[in-house]
């Protein structure tokens, strides 16, 4: 994987190659095997490289040889050498092996269609001097990050914000939009983000920059639209299993060696099983667990080493180890969190690249495309229940949905009906399914300022996220009005991003995600809802279509998500005091004050609560985690700060063979 | 019943009220409408009323009637209180 940016000039002045060298250095994480800046009339591109495919020849920017053609490309196009033929029947000529390249010619091609044909993960830039303009493209998913942003004088763009802040004319400004978006939904709607005037390109679209004028366009999105009612479970099957071990396959095209993520889970173990059973490449596998048994899956992942018969490394991950790493996490995820989850997925890769791998394979993306979160089970559980409101016996299925949740499971008939109540104006609503998380999340907004507050009275994020949706939505299944949402917002949002890309890279290790091959998200989208979840049996296609790879025992445990502990990781009960001094100073009524985003009093009042041990709820535990990554990050990016915590109490974390 | 409410008024105000004014919870008002309770804060609320008064909740007992306002949880308490006496 790789780190790009670049800017155009709009007013005529020449571009300064400082400045790129700047951009390019805030994103050496991405890139560190190799970097280059091209300067092209008011064009200048910049690339720090991450060497995975043509290791001698893939340097970029590349130019095409005749030199009307530039780009700066992270990502992979996994379709590459049947793309390369392709090309070469038309006559199409080839100085390297690099997928690269293959992008500029497909460029040459078919224009700005060329993405239509790549399957990948990419975010790139091309610089077309024959129409003097800019094309700029991100994949399908959303998979690689794209963020860019105009000054008086410049377009500017980039792998991450970072490097956008490296150039003196870009400001850098909290986007309170965004602040409320993320408290409600978990990540800004894109094109929005953190920070005022910077903005994403969302998953699935292309740009056009010329002449200072900007045109975006989507040239892919989800469709649930083709339900294909007809065909028999089997036939439905055989397809996917073809599918998937396919997407595998293409995913394993590298010059270096690809590890895998084992989680315990479902998704991850298919991934694994299918290298094992239908590659020849060999399996190093990689999970981390945590000392607080609350969280641990050590027991299936060790099911699926022995199994599969890997080689497998884990990392240990203590409350003191995600503490200590945080302010570097929130360095690489750019945008508050409001749990810790990145942390672990953060000292993960650092064990992967620490073992010589760059390249990591994963289960991501299987829950959204193939109906695996237990917010759909709530989804069909809450519909089902309306039918029936007064019934005390169907709410109690929800206490079977969450047995991780002891809170939820020491809950009496009466109060689970009051919690999960459903009102009639919520059954007709396009957010049914993600209402319960959306107001559980938006209660986090009491601890916002009073100006803060006054400011944010008149939005509703609600009805801007009603402004995106798809005029074919209403028309769907209401099991699809979920995916959509999910993979629309929290996959490439959050999960693909701060817990996706950035921990990844932010070690130099490219994740690579099967389940999220377009051909395979295209596919679920027409498989019908009662083979995506049978009763109340998540992913039951997925299962059936690979049960002969998967220990009945992975394939029928309850699906437990991925957590990791939060308030835990940054305060000690036992002393009843933070475990490290930038808790304090961060949460301290000066330095909230000074921020002016929340309420010193009321952020007293729940640290402490959390030292004397009674904060023990999930909206306690995301208050702390999302005002504390907020602060870090106006502290680190805003203001430009370093935050380390000081020297630690216990070991670090340990690598266990 | 002025110190029962004080109490378990000051107990919401600091364990639930974080960013709102404390001042604007009438007794009457729902935990649950207002959304100031949570499946977590019934059973914080609950280990305080069995800590502060030394009483025993049943599991019959966890409705929202004898828990989802202030008044409900004076009332509660009261009737409970008498039972020990």
């Amino acid at each position: 994987m790789c780190g790009i940016a670049g800017f155009i000039r709009t007013d005529r002045r020449p571009v300064e190659q400082s400045d790129l060298n700047n951009m390019i250095q805030t994103l050496n994480h991405r890139g560190p095997d190799a970097s280059g800046t091209q300067i092209s009339g008011p064009v200048g591109l910049a690339h720090s490289r991450l060497s995975i495919v043509d290791l001698a020849g893939g340097l970029q920017p590349m130019q095409t040889a005749d030199g009307m053609l530039s780009v700066t490309f992270n990502g992979e196009i996994f379709n590459h050498i049947e793309l390369r033929a392709q090309l070469q029947q038309k006559g199409y000529q080839f100085q390297t092996h690099s997928d690269t390249e293959v992008i500029l010619l497909m460029y040459a091609e078919y224009g700005p269609e060329c993405v239509q044909h790549f399957n990948g993960q990419w975010a790139f830039a091309i610089h077309d001097r024959r129409k003097q303009e800019v094309f700029l493209s991100r994949d399908r998913m959303g998979i690689r990050p794209l963020v860019y942003t105009q000054t008086a004088g410049r377009f500017c763009f980039a792998s991450e914000v970072k490097a956008l802040f490296a150039l003196p004319d870009v400001e850098r400004k909290v986007d309170h939009t965004a602040l409320n978006q993320l408290f409600t939904f978990w990540s800004p709607l894109p094109p929005r983000t953190f920070f005022a005037g910077i903005s994403e390109l969302p998953p699935g679209h292309s740009m056009i920059v010329k002449e200072g004028n900007i045109r975006i366009w989507q040239y892919w999105s989800l469709d649930y639209s083709p339900n294909e009612e007809n065909r028999s479970l089997d036939d439905w099957a055989d397809e996917l299993r073809s599918l998937l071990i396919n997407a595998t396959q293409l995913r394993l095209r590298a010059d270096v060696s690809v590890g895998a993520y084992l989680s315990g889970g479902l998704d991850s173990s298919i991934t694994a099983a299918i290298i094992r059973n239908y590659t020849n490449a060999p399996l190093n596998t990689f999970s981390v667990n945590f000392n607080d048994k609350d969280f641990d899956e050590s027991r299936f992942q060790q099911e699926m080493i022995t199994e599969l018969g890997t080689d497998h490394q884990t990392v240990c991950c203590s409350y003191d180890d995600i503490g200590r790493i945080f302010p570097t996490v929130i360095q690489h995820t750019e945008k508050p969190v409001l749990r810790t989850a990145p942390a672990p997925m953060f000292l993960l890769s650092k064990l992967v690249r620490e073992s010589q791998f760059k390249v990591v394979m994963t289960g991501e993306g299987a829950d959204e495309v193939f109906g695996g979160y237990d917010l759909f089970k709530e989804t069909k559980i809450r519909r089902f229940w309306s039918r029936q409101p007064e019934s005390s016996i169907r709410p109690l299925l929800l206490k079977r949905l969450y047995p991780y949740m002891k809170n939820l499971q020491a809950q009496s008939p009466a109060y689970l009906k009051a919690f999960f109540n459903i009102r009639e104006e919520e059954l007709q609503s396009p957010f049914f399914s993600h209402l319960p998380r959306w107001d559980l999340t938006s209660k986090l907004k009491a601890f916002f300022s009073d100006d803060l507050k006054q400011q944010l009275k008149a939005q509703d994020p609600q009805a801007e996220f009603k402004q995106q949706l798809p005029p074919e939505f209403s028309d769907w299944p209401s099991f699809c009005q979920a995916q959509y949402l999910e993979a629309v917002n929290l996959m490439p949002g959050y999960i693909l991003s701060s817990q996706g890309d950035r921990m990844a890279m932010g070690n130099s290790v490219e994740g690579r995600f099967p389940f999220l091959d377009y051909r395979v998200v295209e596919f679920a989208s027409r498989v019908p809802v009662r083979f995506k979840m049978n009763g109340l049996n998540e992913k039951f296609l997925l299962k059936y279509a690979l049960r002969d790879l998967i220990p009945d025992s992975i394939r029928r445990r309850p699906k437990q998500p991925y957590r990791a502990p939060d308030a835990h990781s940054f305060i000690d009960t036992a002393s009843q005091q933070a475990r490290f001094e930038y808790v304090n100073e961060l949460l301290s009524p000066d330095r909230l004050q000074a921020n002016g985003l929340f309420q010193p009093a009321a952020v007293q009042r729940l640290v402490r609560k959390m030292e004397q041990g009674r904060a023990i709820g999930t909206r306690d535990n995301m208050a702390l985690v999302g005002i504390l990554s907020t602060q870090l990050l106006v502290e680190q990016m805003i203001h430009g700060q370093t935050v380390t915590p000081e020297k630690q109490t216990t070991a670090p974390a340990r690598i266990l063979s | 019943m002025k110190s029962i409410q004080s109490e378990i008024r000051n107990f919401v105000a600091d364990n639930f009220l974080f960013g709102e004014d404390p001042e604007s919870l009438q007794n009457d008002d729902s935990f649950l409408e207002t959304g100031i309770i949570d499946s977590t804060g019934v059973l914080e609320l609950v280990a305080f009323i069995e800590d502060q008064y030394d009483v025993q909740v049943d599991d019959d007992e966890l409705v929202p009637e004898n828990l989802d306002s202030i008044n409900c949880l004076i009332d509660f308490i009261e009737s409970k209180l008498k039972e020990l006496a």
